[in-house]
C-alpha cells in the first residue's frame, strides 16, 4: 500500500465524506434501533436493537424463519425496513444503496451465479459491477482463483462445477471489490468438512486484515469457530446477545451429562434424576443432566443404584443454547 | 494455504470503488455481462436471426410473391415486386424477435431461474441501471440480428430501392419499442409459463399475421385491422415501405409511427423500471 495512485485517495474522500481517514477498529459501523420488517400482515422482525463494530465478526443464529435473513437483506441495503432506524456506514440504506452496497461483500443462501458463462468470467462481470477497472480485476482474479481453489476450473462454465466449488466461487465473488463488510448468509450449508474448514480459516484471515463479518448459520461449532459476538433470534426478536462462550456461561452449566436409559424408561426414571443437576431435560431418546461437574453427576447417578445403557459426559455448548433459547420443535 | 502477496496489500473497497462513475456508466457493465453471455451463444443468436426469417422469405416471398407477381403484376402491394414490399416486414420482425429473446430469458433468469439480477442487485448497482443495461444488450443483439438479415435480402435481390438501409434504423426502433415493453411486462409477471404461452400464442403470432406484413392491412375486415394498429410492427412496416421505396404514407401517419416506437420505448421502460425496483426489493 506504499503509492497508491491519487484517484484512490479521492475515492476514499467521497466515499466516507468529511473525514477521509481510516476507519479505526472498534467503530460501529451498523446501528439498528428498533428495526422492524413486516410482510402484509407477516411481522418477520419485531424490533430489534443491535451494533456491529468494526473488526468484529458477528452472528446471527436462529431457526428458520426466525428473522435472520429478512435483517441480512435490510442491512445488504436492498430490502426496505418497514419501521424502526438503521445506518451502515453512517448512511441509511433506504436514501444511500448504492453507496453502502459499495462496500459490502454479499454471499446469498443460494449462490446466484451466472451459469452460462466462465468461473473467471463471473468474477470479472461482478468487478465491473462495481466499477473496478479492468487491470485491476484481472490482477485480482489470480487471488481469487486461488482462494477458491478454482485454478483449474477457470474456464469452465459454472454450469459444469460442483456444489462446493460453486460455493467456493460465490464466496470468492464477494471479495472482488475487497469489501469492508462481507455478509455470509449460512457460507458452509452444503459444504464437505475440508472446505468448511478451509473457508473458516480465510474468513479468520479477512477478520485479521479489518474485514468485519456477519455470518448468520446453523452451525452452531461454525458460530463457536468465527463470532466474537452473536445474538440468538427466535420469531422475529432477539432472545440473547452476547459473545459464544458468556452465552454459554449464561444460558447453559459447564458440562452436560448424557444418558440413555432406553426409551420407555426415559421419562419415569427424570422425577429421581432432577435432584441430582442444576437442570435437566428429558428427550425421547436420552436425558439431559447440566451441571458443573458431569462425572460427579454420573457417579451419583450410579449411587442411586440406576445404571444408564449408555453415558457421555461433555463440555456445554452453543447448541446447549440455542435449543434452550428457541426450543426444540421444528420450525419451518 | 499462506496468505497470498496481494491478500497483505489488500487497499479496501473504500479506496477502490468510485461510486460516482458507478452512478454514471453502471448499466453498461450490465450489458458488458450479457454480451459476454450472448457470445457463448453467438451461433444460436445467428442461426435464430437467419434461419426463421429465411423460411419466411424463401417461402412466401419467392413462393407466394411468384403468384402475386404473376397475378396481379405489380397492381396489388403499390406498384414493387413482392418481395420489395415484404422485405421491410420481414426484417421489423426479426429486430422484434431478437429484442424480446434478450429481454424475456435473461429477465426469467434474473429473477427466477438463477436469480442473477438478485447478485446484480447486491452491488451497487440500481435496479433501473440494471433494466437500462439489459435493454441495451438486446439493442446490440437487435442491430446485429437486423444487419445480418438485411444483408441476406440484399444478397437475394430484395433491395432494389436505393434506399433500402433506411430500413435497417426503423428496424432497430420497432425491435427498441417491442423489447422495453416485454422487459417491462416480463418484469411484471411472476409466472413465466403463463407469460411464454400467452405471449407466444396470443401476441407475437397474431401481430405477426395480422400487421400487414403479407398484404396491406387495408385488405383485411375493418374489424381486424385494429390488429394492425396497436402493434409496433405494424407501425415498423408501414414505415420501412415508406423510407425504401414509394410508398405513399400521408405526413400525419408518418408522425404517428415515430411517435408510437418513441413512446413504447419511453413508456416500457418506466414499466420496467418501477417492476425491477419492485421486485429486486423483496
Amino acid at each position: 500500500m506504499s503509492s497508491l495512485p491519487s484517484n484512490l485517495e479521492s475515492n476514499l474522500e467521497s466515499n466516507l465524506g468529511s473525514d477521509p481517514s481510516q476507519l479505526p477498529k472498534g467503530t460501529p459501523l451498523i446501528r439498528a434501533k428498533g428495526l422492524i420488517k413486516r410482510y402484509g400482515a407477516f411481522e418477520a422482525v419485531s424490533g430489534i436493537d443491535f451494533e456491529v463494530r468494526k473488526g468484529e465478526s458477528f452472528g446471527f443464529l436462529g431457526p428458520n424463519g426466525a428473522g435472520k435473513s429478512s435483517t441480512m437483506r435490510i442491512i445488504a441495503a436492498t430490502s426496505q425496513r418497514t419501521g424502526g432506524e438503521i445506518t451502515i456506514l453512517g448512511k441509511d440504506p433506504d436514501l444511500h444503496g448504492p453507496e453502502i452496497r459499495a462496500h459490502l461483500g454479499v454471499v446469498p443462501q443460494t449462490d446466484n451465479l451466472d451459469t452460462q458463462i466462465t468461473v473467471e468470467e463471473n468474477l470479472y462481470i461482478y468487478g465491473r459491477y462495481f466499477g473496478l477497472s479492468r487491470t485491476f480485476i484481472r490482477k485480482k482474479i489470480e487471488e481469487l482463483l486461488e482462494f477458491a481453489q478454482l485454478e483449474e476450473k477457470r474456464d469452465t462454465k459454472v454450469e459444469a462445477l460442483s456444489g462446493g466449488m460453486k460455493r467456493r466461487l460465490t464466496i470468492a465473488r464477494s471479495l472482488v471489490s475487497e469489501p469492508e463488510i462481507l455478509m455470509l448468509d449460512e457460507p458452509t450449508t452444503g459444504l464437505d468438512p475440508q472446505a468448511r474448514h478451509i473457508l473458516w480459516d480465510r474468513l479468520f484471515r479477512l477478520k485479521e486484515l479489518g474485514v468485519t463479518l456477519l455470518i448468520t448459520t446453523h452451525y452452531m461449532d461454525e458460530a463457536e469457530q468465527l463470532c466474537d459476538r452473536l445474538i440468538v433470534m427466535d420469531k422475529g426478536k432477539i432472545m440473547a446477545e452476547a459473545s459464544p462462550q458468556e452465552l454459554i456461561r449464561i444460558y447453559s452449566t459447564k458440562e452436560v451429562l448424557e444418558v440413555r436409559f432406553g426409551s420407555e424408561r426415559n421419562q419415569a426414571l427424570s422425577d429421581q434424576l432432577t435432584t441430582l443437576c442444576e437442570r435437566i431435560e428429558v428427550l425421547p431418546d436420552r436425558i439431559l443432566m447440566y451441571g458443573e461437574d458431569g462425572e460427579g453427576i454420573l457417579e451419583q447417578v450410579y449411587k442411586k443404584g440406576l445404571h444408564p445403557m449408555t453415558s457421555l459426559v461433555r463440555r456445554s455448548s452453543l447448541e446447549d443454547v440455542f435449543l434452550r433459547l428457541t426450543g426444540r420443535s421444528l420450525v419451518d | 494455504m499462506a496468505m497470498t502477496r496481494s491478500e497483505n496489500e489488500r487497499v479496501g473497497s473504500l479506496r477502490l470503488v468510485n461510486i460516482k462513475r458507478i452512478s454514471r456508466q453502471g448499466a453498461f457493465s450490465v450489458t458488458e455481462a450479457r454480451i459476454r453471455n450472448m457470445w457463448k451463444f453467438f451461433w444460436v443468436i445467428a442461426f435464430e436471426a437467419l434461419a426463421n426469417p429465411m423460411l419466411y422469405l424463401v417461402s412466401v416471398g419467392i413462393g407466394i410473391g411468384a403468384l402475386v407477381d404473376q397475378n396481379l403484376g405489380s397492381q396489388g402491394i403499390g406498384g414493387v415486386p413482392y418481395l420489395t414490399f415484404i422485405a421491410p416486414a420481414l426484417l421489423a420482425t426479426t429486430a422484434i424477435g431478437g429484442a424480446m429473446d434478450e429481454v424475456v430469458f435473461p429477465s426469467l433468469d434474473g429473477f427466477k431461474w438463477q436469480k442473477t439480477y438478485f447478485a446484480m442487485n447486491s452491488t451497487p448497482l440500481s435496479p433501473r441501471q440494471i433494466a437500462t443495461g439489459v435493454f441495451l444488450a438486446a439493442i446490440v443483439r437487435t442491430i446485429f440480428a437486423v444487419t445480418c438479415y438485411w444483408l441476406l435480402l440484399y444478397l437475394f435481390g430484395a433491395l432494389d430501392s436505393p434506399r433500402a438501409w433506411l430500413a435497417i434504423p426503423v428496424a432497430i426502433l420497432a425491435g427498441a419499442g417491442f423489447g422495453a415493453l416485454m422487459l417491462g411486462f416480463v418484469s411484471f409477471v411472476d409466472n413465466e409459463d403463463l407469460f411464454l404461452t400467452v405471449i407466444n400464442r396470443l401476441v407475437i403470432m397474431p401481430m405477426f399475421l395480422f400487421s400487414g406484413t403479407f398484404y396491406p392491412l387495408s385488405t383485411m375486415p375493418l374489424f381486424l385491422q385494429p390488429i394492425g394498429w396497436i402493434s409496433p410492427l405494424w407501425h415498423a412496416t408501414e414505415l420501412g415501405r415508406f423510407l425504401t421505396y414509394d410508398y405513399e404514407l400521408a405526413t400525419p401517419l408518418l408522425f404517428v409511427h415515430v411517435g408510437v416506437m418513441f413512446a413504447l420505448i419511453v413508456g416500457g421502460l418506466a414499466w420496467a423500471f418501477k417492476n425491477f425496483e419492485r421486485r429486486l426489493a423483496k
